[in-house]
């Protein structure tokens, strides 16, 4: 059984891949719209909001725009298992003689390797607008914080599709805009009142942007104590949410049958 | 032996009884129908058989393995084809059954040769490179069954293989499962299409409410209901009473002026045919349409159950 959880998953990442190869329409109209987006705040929202430490609105955007791609990819995630659950494919998994993990194991494989993807396209974005982050061991570590954030809300969205199942995606698309705004990513929080700055500072993606901008050689932001503190938070709100919703999404699948 | 041994089968789900006390026992090699309305029990009875979800009481035997005990060792000698056309909507015919052999632990080569092989006999060669999304009904169904038939299967769980499906579908599909059992599969397959049970099964087994009302073939659940039915039409109404008493030395007829029809049950087969038209002759009376019919399972069932049949 253990040794089949990695050869299923792998066979069920490949799945997820082909979809992607064979259906590529969502996935290049997610990226144009990221790029959209960078283009909108970058140039339209930009010339107004003045960030902290004089830097120019671009450089301080991107670090924002790479944590809220990683956020909307959760929509992807919900949206596949929500598929697989309604035409009755995950029964079918489940009444095969697979490691039935790997059902959610591929998933979660596959849309890391997404999110992979969708930094190197938003950071190409960035090159493209000016942003000029410093290259080396911090820029890598900073990748690799937004991917262990994205592999947190992987199994967050796992839990919410298990849960709501058809309803999930709707629930999700309208959850990830205000989540995402309300933060760190496009504007300092320090320009929000207080207690809504404080909510923003709290939000998860708050950190890893934040972590983001300092690994890339952002100015530092002082401040509240997770502004203060943003690698720490990078790190170990993801293991947070990974230690509340994996155990919520694993056991929700296993009481599919109920 | 057995394949499949259902007892004392009870689940609930919150105030509704969906299995309320079920025995079963299928030889091996049989086509199995379970027949019954919506609601009657049946795809809880084959989640359960099939692993998917736990029974409250009672226990559950497939191929000689208990499944609460070892659902793992279960998982390997059926197979399931669900309600839905469970299959990969984007991926085409091919990569499906490749994906399905590879999940069922086939090497890669013996997963691209099995994928062939089922291709083949399940006649979808021509669409192997399709799209699945472009499939008719009856092809997706098609394939549906070719992915649980991977490991070719003890048991084959089919869960009303042909809903929505038009009739030259129904009939691929039937072809289909007719063959798993020529080549020895034991399918248990739920409908509540009562012309699908009396073409398929060798047995039926009713049931309504969570319980099982009747088994048989489907000859002795119509035998159930009575032997068989003499029908006839007269050309002009106004013959229907001197009609109904020149055969009234057969059974008992009812007569139906509107339609000009008389029906009685008979028990002297093709006989009592060939003396009704003598006696109809003799009369003077003109027929318009004469027939021996034997009850349907339609009747068997609302006879059975107290309740029509969708």
């Amino acid at each position: 059984m253990s040794t089949w959880v990695v050869v299923d998953s792998m066979t069920l990442t490949r799945r997820a891949l082909a979809h992607w190869r064979a259906n590529p329409g969502p996935l290049v109209f997610g990226m144009l719209f990221n790029a959209m987006l960078v283009l909108v705040f970058a140039y339209l929202f930009g010339g107004a909001i003045t960030v902290p430490g004089g830097q120019d609105y671009g450089s301080y955007l991107m670090p924002g725009m790479l944590g809220m791609t990683m956020l909307f990819g959760t929509g992807g995630t919900t949206e596949a298992i929500a598929t697989d659950l309604r035409r009755g494919v995950v029964d079918r998994f489940r009444s095969m003689p697979m490691a039935p993990s790997a059902v959610l194991v591929g998933r979660a494989v596959a849309d890391l390797l997404l999110a992979v993807l969708t930094l190197a396209v938003m950071v190409g974005v960035g090159l493209l607008i000016g942003w000029r982050p410093e290259v080396g061991p911090g820029f890598a570590l900073a990748l690799v914080l937004l991917l262990w954030f994205r592999f947190a809300l992987t199994w967050v969205g796992v839990y919410l599709a298990l849960r709501l199942r058809e309803g999930v995606v709707t629930v999700v698309q309208t959850v990830e805009f205000p989540v995402g705004f309300l933060s760190g990513a496009f504007i300092p929080t320090s320009t929000m009142p207080g207690w809504l700055g404080a909510i923003a500072d709290w939000n998860p993606l708050s950190s890893t942007v934040a972590a983001t901008r300092e690994l890339t050689g952002s100015p530092a932001v002082a401040g509240s104590w997770p502004a203060e503190h943003p690698l720490l938070l990078a790190v170990v709100w993801p293991a947070v949410l990974l230690a509340v919703f994996f155990p919520l999404a694993a056991r929700a699948f296993a009481r599919l049958g109920d | 032996m057995d394949a499949v041994v259902v007892e004392g089968a009870r689940k609930r789900f919150g105030e509704v009884v969906a299995l309320d006390g079920v025995d079963l026992a299928v030889p091996s090699g049989e086509l199995r129908a379970l027949l019954g309305p919506n609601g009657a029990g049946k795809t809880t009875l084959v989640r359960a058989l099939a692993t998917l979800s736990g029974l409250d009481g009672g226990r559950a035997e497939v191929a000689g393995i208990d499944v609460a005990a070892d659902p793992a060792g279960v998982r390997a000698r059926i197979g399931v084809v669900g309600q839905h056309a469970a299959v990969d909507e984007v991926l085409t015919g091919r990569a499906n059954l490749r994906m399905f052999a590879r999940l069922h632990h086939l090497s890669a080569a013996g997963a691209r040769s099995r994928a062939d092989e089922l291709l083949e006999v399940f006649g979808l060669v021509e669409a192997a490179d399709r799209p699945v999304s472009g499939y008719s009904g009856g092809m997706r169904r098609r394939l549906d069954l070719a992915a649980g038939m991977v490991l070719s299967p003890a048991v084959l769980f089919l869960d009303e293989p042909t809903t929505g499906l038009d009739p030259r579908g129904r009939a691929q599909v039937w072809d289909a499962v007719r063959d798993l059992v020529r080549g020895g599969t034991t399918v248990l397959m739920t409908t509540q299409y009562l012309d699908e049970a009396d073409q398929l099964a060798d047995r039926v087994t009713v049931v309504d409410r969570g319980r099982v009302l009747a088994e048989g073939t489907p000859a002795e659940l119509k035998a159930r209901v009575g032997g068989a039915h003499l029908v006839f039409v007269v050309r002009e109404g106004h013959d229907l009473d001197r009609a109904a008493a020149a055969v009234a030395g057969l059974g008992a007829p009812r007569t139906d002026l509107e339609r000009r029809r008389v029906d009685l049950a008979v028990s002297g087969g093709a006989g009592d045919l060939v003396r009704a038209v003598r006696a109809l002759d003799a009369d003077g009376i003109e027929v318009a349409d004469i027939a021996l019919r034997a009850p349907t399972l339609d009747e068997a069932f609302l006879a059975l159950t107290g309740q029509v049949v969708a």
